[in-house]
């Protein structure tokens, strides 16, 4: 610990909130820090419709018949994984490590691709055998709170494409770091949301 | 700027502490992935106690999401993180009461409100 | 052009050609008159790209003030109706056209007059009672703002092409559905809200960093202002509720668009759930709106008072209880859907638990009020009118919180009255004090007190009359959204209420009336020192109005009413510190980033409403893009 932390736990220097405004990058992780918040609002909104209605199959195919265990695992192990590099890609861009960034950041792209193919094969193959959104209210919430989470990995993919050329156009300028670290509270956000998709939707299903 | 103390405190994600991390990272891997695995096998299992099962994997669910707050995003009990920790109680208070109180509410409901055919389907 | 015809624009409806007819033409001058006179590239560099907070607070009021004008015509052509269509009688208003007067009403007035004025107020007032320079954000400042307007246009968009909503405000399934409300009335409504309601959220993020990340230094939480609690308690209660909203009115979306079945009342689809979700945001929402009100009262009795706030802590717990409270309480507005007694029981005690932290914050106000030397101006008005008024409102909504009352009171005049005594006692009188009491702080000089005191007494006598007698029917029987009734004992109170109505018209034209005579005597009236209340807390340490970047130096703070301790050490506010040198200032550049993104939304929008996919194409691709 250094010197300043150490008073700070002591209680000897000024308390934090009494020191004026926050630098900048403070204030933009807080801001981001508080929409990802709104964020899993939203999602725990489409949880409560999943929770309610995942009975009212409506006479169609219900969750045991439909979902493959081992399928979710595999997604699950792509978005953990793509968790983990994006944390060492974090670690490249705090240390302004170029060529680290590129490699740690294209993996974590690659398995988030994987992982949406895979989720994208399994809507189509459900739609082909009748099991879409507007057969059944199950479905109807299946459907939306499943895809609004691949909705949200497919914007962070293509914001994790800006940032990689932003990198390589602008380098670490202040502004662009700020930027990777906001990606990387939302990448990580959106692995916590796929922990209660998993748990609710598929495991869930099988009981 | 890991050892700067910051005017109203760090925000989630920032390691304080360079040192070190990619093992938090690693360190996080691992719980994950045996959290994730011990609920795909307690909810395939016939060991478990059926009714229980659930719980079990709620709890699994609850711990795993606590592993990726505490080792990815780096949000801990320090005094420079209250804001970020406040902020995230109210968030899961009204996440929580969204979810358990819809369904709460929405199975009173749904029991007191019946159709009358789904209500003779019942008493066959 | 997907399914938009000329037969959208109602030729045959007289009452509707006129009304548009009339405000194409205002438009149509007004734009004529900013053209002729050179007004364009100042409006553009000084308030449409602008990213100041006190500029985008003040055009949220401006906003806010026309929107009440359209809201309150909606109201005239309710009282009147109901003050004619007794008995035999039909009125002159078609059920489906009452029943879009209602919808509309409702909706502007919650969404585009109260939720505009809360956040206008305090867009321009944080930053400067907190001693910096902007808010967290300024640049998406200016985006929330400009989606909020875009809500405004299609809204009133709706009036000429197509239709409104005819489900009430809030826009119940099965109703609100596509197999009984196949036209374009909903989907205006849903696709208005969605934009506006991301504009309000990113408003709530914004304001919740800047209270709590950028403040002077020195100003902690105990030495922050009670205006920068309470708007801390709402924006928190917005970045936690609105995304609620959000995400039902998705779910209605899909099931209107894509044929999903979450509300339908087919295949599966549940109703109840809808009802459950939107109050889930709704309760919150009304504390969003009534917290900066609290906030204002306790900053005006404070000063008007000459007194320090009673209570100070008390008011602060008080504020974040309620903050938590209002989450807790939701399902009193639909006991009498059937959740059953334990359920209900549940939430009618909460209800009425939420009355106490309220109850600890009037006795506060009247402690502080007590013992103080007060002066009489039209803010303290606004204030003892509020005292009375949100206090009989408040009791009336701990009445119907029993479950019992309210299975005989749900959805009768009785609720109308309630809630309209605690919107309009509460919320409205709020932002009036408000605006009256930082008026002179945004333009340098003070409004007309007469007038001030005259729109005061129209509002409070307009609106007696106006509502009790709703309460009386209530009790009577009369339910809510009626376009007409066959008692016709009813009719003499509905005509006194129509009067109540006629007085608050005065009151709204005498505001029109005191601006325009106020600016004419500015100069009599100037604001020379910044200060003109003798106020306690930092923003009446600048000049009227205050520079760009506030203040030149951040001001270093030390105790609560840092303001007032400055002027009891005798020393000037600024330069205080008896520093020469000034740091370069960072003041962000305007930018058109907000307007344009508000363009592409509109046309986003309203190519979704009409089915006009290439033009929702268009629309997307554009706001990306920009």
């Amino acid at each position: 610990m250094s010197a300043a932390e150490q008073a700070l736990v002591s209680g000897d220097a000024v308390p934090m909130s009494l020191r004026g405004p926050a630098p900048t990058r403070v204030v933009a992780g807080y801001g981001f820090w508080l929409f990802l918040l709104s964020d899993i609002i939203i999602f725990a909104a489409l949880f409560a419709a999943y929770a309610v209605l995942s009975g009212e199959t409506a006479g169609g195919p219900t969750a045991a018949d439909l979902f493959d265990k081992r399928h979710v695992l595999i997604e699950t192990a792509c978005l953990l994984a793509s968790s983990v590099t994006c944390g060492f890609g974090s670690l490249a861009v705090q240390s302004g490590d170029r060529n680290s960034t590129y490699f740690w950041m294209t993996i974590t792209f690659i398995l988030g691709v994987t992982f949406l193919s895979l989720e994208v094969s399994e809507f189509s193959h459900m739609l082909s055998i009748g099991a879409g959104p507007s057969r059944s209210a199950f479905l109807s919430a299946f459907f939306t709170l499943v895809g609004t989470h691949g909705l949200h990995v497919t914007l962070g993919l293509c914001w994790l494409i800006v940032m990689l050329l932003q990198v390589a156009t602008l380098g670490f300028q202040p502004m662009v770091s700020r930027r990777f670290f906001c990606f990387g509270l939302f990448w990580h956000a959106l692995d916590i949301v796929w922990i209660g998709v998993f748990t609710i939707v598929y495991l869930g299903a099988h009981l | 700027m890991s050892t700067e103390i910051e005017a109203q405190g760090v925000s989630p994600g920032v390691n304080v502490h360079t040192h070190g991390t990619r093992r938090s990272y690693l360190i996080g891997l691992g719980y994950a992935v045996v959290l994730t695995l011990a609920a795909f096998w307690a909810s395939s299992t016939d060991v478990i106690y059926p009714p229980g099962v659930p719980i079990l994997l709620g709890v699994l669910a609850i711990a795993q999401m606590g592993v990726h707050l505490v080792f990815f995003l780096h949000i801990s009990s320090a005094p420079d993180q209250t804001n970020n920790i406040l902020a995230l109680a109210f968030g899961i208070f009204v996440v929580g009461l969204l979810v358990f109180g819809s369904m709460i509410i929405m199975a009173h409901l749904n029991h007191n409100m019946m159709p009358m055919d789904r209500l003779m389907q019942m008493q066959r | 052009m997907g399914r938009l015809t000329w037969a959208a624009i109602p030729f045959d409806q007289p009452v509707v050609m006129i009304a548009s007819g009339t405000v194409g033409f205002v438009i149509f001058c007004v734009l004529a008159l900013v053209t002729l006179k050179g007004w364009w590239p100042y409006l553009w560099r000084e308030w449409i790209t602008s990213v100041d907070h006190k500029r985008i607070g003040v055009m949220y009021i401006g906003l806010a003030l026309l929107m009440l004008v359209r809201g309150f015509s909606d109201a005239m052509l309710m009282r009147s109706q109901l003050a004619l269509a007794a008995g035999h009688a039909q009125g002159y208003l078609p059920p489906e056209h009452y029943d879009q007067i209602f919808s509309a009403h409702g909706t502007i007035m919650i969404f585009f007059v109260a939720m505009p004025f809360v956040i206008g107020l305090m867009n321009f007032v944080l930053p400067l009672q907190l001693g910096v320079r902007d808010v967290a954000f300024p640049v998406l400042n200016s985006v929330g703002f400009w989606l909020s307007a875009a809500g405004v246009l299609l809204v009133n968009v709706s009036l000429v092409v197509g239709e409104f909503a005819r489900t009430g405000w809030l826009a119940y399934p099965p109703l609100s559905e596509v197999a009984y409300s196949p036209g374009v009335g909903v989907d205006y409504y849903l696709w208005s809200l969605q934009i506006s309601g991301l504009g309000t959220l990113l408003s709530g993020i914004n304001l919740t960093t800047t209270i709590l990340k950028l403040r002077a230094p020195g100003m902690g939480y105990r030495q922050m202002p009670i205006f920068c609690w309470t708007a801390l308690a709402s924006n928190l209660l917005i970045v936690s509720a609105f995304p609620i909203l959000t995400a039902t009115f998705a779910m209605l979306l899909l099931d209107r668009y894509c044929g999903f079945h979450f509300f339908t009342n087919d295949l599966g689809g549940n109703p109840m759930m809808y009802i459950n979700l939107i109050w889930s945001w709704g309760h919150p929402e009304v504390y969003i709106l009534i917290l900066p009100a609290f906030g204002v009262f306790s900053e005006v009795v404070a000063t008007f008072s000459g007194k320090p706030l009673f209570g100070r802590r008390s008011m602060v717990m008080a504020t974040m209880v309620i903050c938590v409270l209002s989450f807790l309480v939701w399902l009193h507005h639909f006991f009498t859907m059937g959740a059953g007694a334990d359920v209900n029981a549940f939430f009618g005690v909460m209800t009425m638990l939420i009355a106490v932290p309220t109850g600890v914050k009037i006795f506060n106000w009247l402690f502080t009020l007590y013992g103080g030397r007060i002066r009489f101006t039209v803010p303290i008005y606004w204030a003892l009118g509020f005292m009375v008024t949100f206090v009989i409102g408040g009791m009336t909504g701990v009445l119907m919180a029993i479950p019992p009352a309210d299975f005989v009171l749900h959805n009768s005049l009785f609720l109308i009255a309630h809630f309209h005594n605690v919107v309009i006692g509460g919320v409205v009188f709020g932002v009036m004090a408000g605006i009256t009491y930082w008026f002179p702080k945004a333009f340098g000089f003070t409004l007309n007190e007469r007038l001030g005191k005259a729109v005061f007494w129209c509002w409070f006598f307009g609106f007696y009359l106006a509502f009790m007698p709703l309460y009386v029917l209530g009790l009577m029987g009369a339910t809510r959204r009626m376009q007409h009734y066959s008692n016709m004992h009813w009719q003499p109170l509905m005509l006194v209420a129509l009067a109540g109505a006629i007085l608050i018209l005065l009151g709204i034209a005498l505001t029109g009336v005191q601006l325009a005579v106020s600016i004419r005597q500015r100069k009599r009236n100037r604001d020379v020192t910044g200060d003109p209340w003798n106020g306690r807390t930092l923003e009446w340490s600048t000049p009227s109005p205050p520079p760009a970047w506030n203040f030149s130096h951040l001001p270093q703070v030390d105790r609560t009413d840092a303001f007032w301790a400055m002027k009891q050490q005798r020393g000037s506010a600024q330069g205080r510190n008896g520093k020469q040198t000034y740091e370069t200032i960072h003041v962000p550049r305007n930018n058109p980033t907000g307007f344009f993104l508000a363009f592409c939304a509109v046309l986003l929008g309203f190519s979704l409403i009409w089915h006009i996919w290439w033009g929702a194409g268009l629309g997307l691709l554009g706001a990306i893009v920009v």
